[in-house]
């Protein structure tokens, strides 16, 4: 059978099990709208966060881009694994037993103001929709070389299925098809690179493989004839990297802080019962992660040296068929500079004549190493469960903070929960038509704004909820001041120093060294700073809200969550 | 202090004293030995992984999924201890 045959009959399989589970589990009240009930069980969050978490960036994405960067990519290894460790001891547990839906519902509570609430709403709408856009981005291109259908078509057909089970069945459905899900992505991927290190180096364990010889009778390692490789082309050594020390440490800083505060992971550990349900669901979310986060450098390292192996210095009228391909696609080119029928891959500019977007490697990485069509079939649906996940979970975070943190907190607290779960279905439903919009007329800035995002979180949620928990003497002033200023710096650097404005600047004038990527740390340390020092010069909170603080850091008790 | 304030305040200490060590850990096991001292680590090579090259791309990872599951399991001995379980 044929890949695309296979293709077929995968994604069909996989979409149908997700529609009949979203009918299934589908939403009755707004507690199991926003929340899921309550009940959910510790390894079902767990998956369900770890699909909930694990988008297209990092399923698609991220092994092509350490097999581009080489060390330098492990800023995103650290940095989207490291974050589950703060919000597992600093954040999950005292959020849970705090027991509401959102987190603009903790910050209003928590600093009593309206206006915390908004900037919290604030936040969490521009996170999400950025979010949210790369995600449907993600299924076009999935669509479009699997199934042969326009990029447009398949954000389409992505965005129904989402629509029909985020709307449907609000955190409820969406919980359980992302533990479908999350089966589908981690087997996915998986399998290939199982396959692909028995093929280089005879050890099944792609962990293991990265670091074993190869097969090919040389008896080298595999990293150190990469590195012979990258040199030999010109590029800096795989095992090196390029970037600077200090905006290393920036950028995997602003990650973990931003992971630690992106609201549709928080507000994953509202769902299950206790607190240290809370805390244990962390711990196994990041264990179902790391399986794909300690593969990925693997992969990354075997598809580089066979991309390598394949392309360099060969004729172009003899390449396989998946360069061809893919070249149909656009992802990868070639331009035959000095006319002699063969490929320079090479580190230098003026000479390189291949150009290959890190988003094909994942894809194309069983193509480039044979194996049968099932297991590229396979890739192409764990694609797609792992962007229709992380798509839903932002979804459902836009709509309940709207329905829930705007209308029923802030504009109309009459409403009956009949009337704010539909408030919620619509407003799930506009989200996902604008985060359509988006997937088809993509913004040219979308990974620069995936940046922004951790940025964003890292600057204003996470110093204004750690505080919230750990300083009982925090209060409005501090946190609501500390927000605006976090927020405003990292939209002023990122503005400045990406898209041109106030002046533009290169690299050489970033400040301490440290790229827009990584500048979400320093505006988290500018947040804190300001938020500590407002609060010296402004009243205490209120005695009931401390007798908040001190409640949330007792375990026990803690209640189902509510809205009220 | 009311004997169920002290007992909270006394739960909290030791919370913040776990915290700190594990934070700590955390901290030397990824920025420390996966960026600052990468380049000193290199030197050493274990099969075929260089060391800091190890840390930054695996052993960090290994290193927060067991931290998680040590905290999971001091709190809920402490919960216990303080007759905070559910």
């Amino acid at each position: 059978m044929s890949v695309q045959t296979w293709t077929y009959i995968l994604v069909g399989v996989t979409f149908t099990l997700y529609i009949g589970i979203a009918i299934w589990s589908r939403a009755g009240s707004t507690k199991e709208f926003y929340v899921a009930g309550g009940g959910v069980s510790p390894w079902a969050n767990g998956m369900a966060t770890a699909a909930d978490w694990m988008s297209a960036a990092s399923f698609l994405s991220m092994a092509g881009i350490i097999a581009f960067a080489g060390y330098d990519g492990s800023v995103y290894l650290m940095g989207w694994t490291g974050g589950y460790v703060l919000l597992a001891l600093l954040l999950a547990p005292y959020l849970r037993k705090f027991g509401k839906f959102t987190v603009p519902d903790f910050i209003g509570d928590r600093y009593y103001s309206k206006t915390a609430r908004i900037v919290a709403v604030i936040c969490a709408l521009i996170v999400s929709f950025t979010y949210v856009a790369g995600q449907m981005r993600g299924v076009g291109v999935v669509f479009s070389r699997f199934l042969e259908v326009d990029i447009n078509t398949g954000v389409i057909i992505g965005m129904v299925i989402v629509l029909f089970y985020a709307v449907l069945g609000g955190m409820k459905g969406i919980t359980y098809t992302q533990v479908a899900q999350y089966c589908v992505l981690i087997f996915a991927f998986m399998v290939p690179a199982i396959f692909i290190s028995i093929q280089m180096t005879g050890n099944p364990i792609p962990q293991l493989g990265m670091g074993s010889t190869l097969n090919d009778g040389s008896g080298m390692y595999l990293l150190e004839k990469l590195d012979g490789l990258s040199a030999e082309l010109g590029f800096n050594d795989y095992t090196k990297g390029s970037k600077s020390i200090v905006d290393i440490f920036a950028i995997t800083l602003a990650l973990m802080v931003g992971t630690a505060g992106l609201p549709h992971v928080i507000v994953r550990f509202f769902t299950v019962k206790r607190v240290r349900d809370a805390r244990k669901s962390a711990g196994l979310a990041l264990l179902l992660i790391a399986i794909l986060y300690t593969t990925a450098p693997a992969v990354a390292a075997f598809a580089k040296t066979n991309l390598i192996k394949t392309v360099s210095d060969k004729k172009y009228s003899e390449m396989p068929v998946w360069f061809k391909n893919w070249e149909k696609t656009g992802l990868l080119t070639f331009d035959d500079k000095n006319q002699d029928g063969k490929i320079q891959y090479v580190a230098n500019k003026e000479r390189n004549e291949l150009k290959i977007d890190n988003d094909i490697m994942v894809l194309a990485n069983p193509e480039i190493a044979n194996l049968p069509a099932w297991v590229i079939a396979l890739v192409a649906a764990g694609g797609l469960a792992a962007a229709l996940s992380t798509a839903a979970g932002l979804l459902l975070v836009i709509s309940s903070s709207v329905s829930h943190d705007l209308i029923k907190k802030v504009f109309s607290p009459g409403i009956s929960d009949k009337g704010e779960l539909w408030a919620a279905r619509i407003s799930a439903s506009i989200a996902v038509v604008i985060a359509g919009y988006f997937g088809i007329n993509p913004p040219g800035f979308v990974a620069a704004v995936v940046a922004l995002a951790f940025g964003l979180a890292a600057a204003s949620f996470f110093p204004a909820i750690v505080l919230g928990i750990f300083y009982k003497k925090m209060n409005r002033e501090g946190a609501v001041t500390g927000m605006i200023v976090g927020m405003l710096l990292m939209l002023y650097y990122m503005m400045k120093f990406k898209f041109g404005m106030f002046g533009g600047g290169t690299s050489q004038e970033w400040w301490f060294g440290i790229s827009p990527e990584g500048f979400g740390s320093v505006a988290m340390i500018a947040n804190f700073i300001v938020s500590i020092l407002v609060m010296r010069f402004t009243p205490e909170p209120p005695s009931d809200v401390q007798e908040i603080v001190e409640d949330i850091r007792i375990p026990s008790g803690a209640e189902e969550a509510t809205g009220h | 202090m009311s004997e169920k304030q002290k007992k909270a305040t006394a739960y909290w200490k030791v919370n913040l004293r776990y915290l700190i060590i594990l934070l700590t850990i955390w901290f030397v096991g990824s920025y420390g030995a996966g960026i600052l001292f990468k380049e000193a680590l290199d030197t050493f090579q274990v099969g075929g992984f260089k060391v800091g090259f190890w840390f930054a791309q695996q052993g960090s990872i290994y290193m927060f999924v067991i931290l998680i599951f040590v905290y999971v399991r001091l709190m809920n001995k402490l919960d216990k201890k303080f007759g905070y379980e559910d």
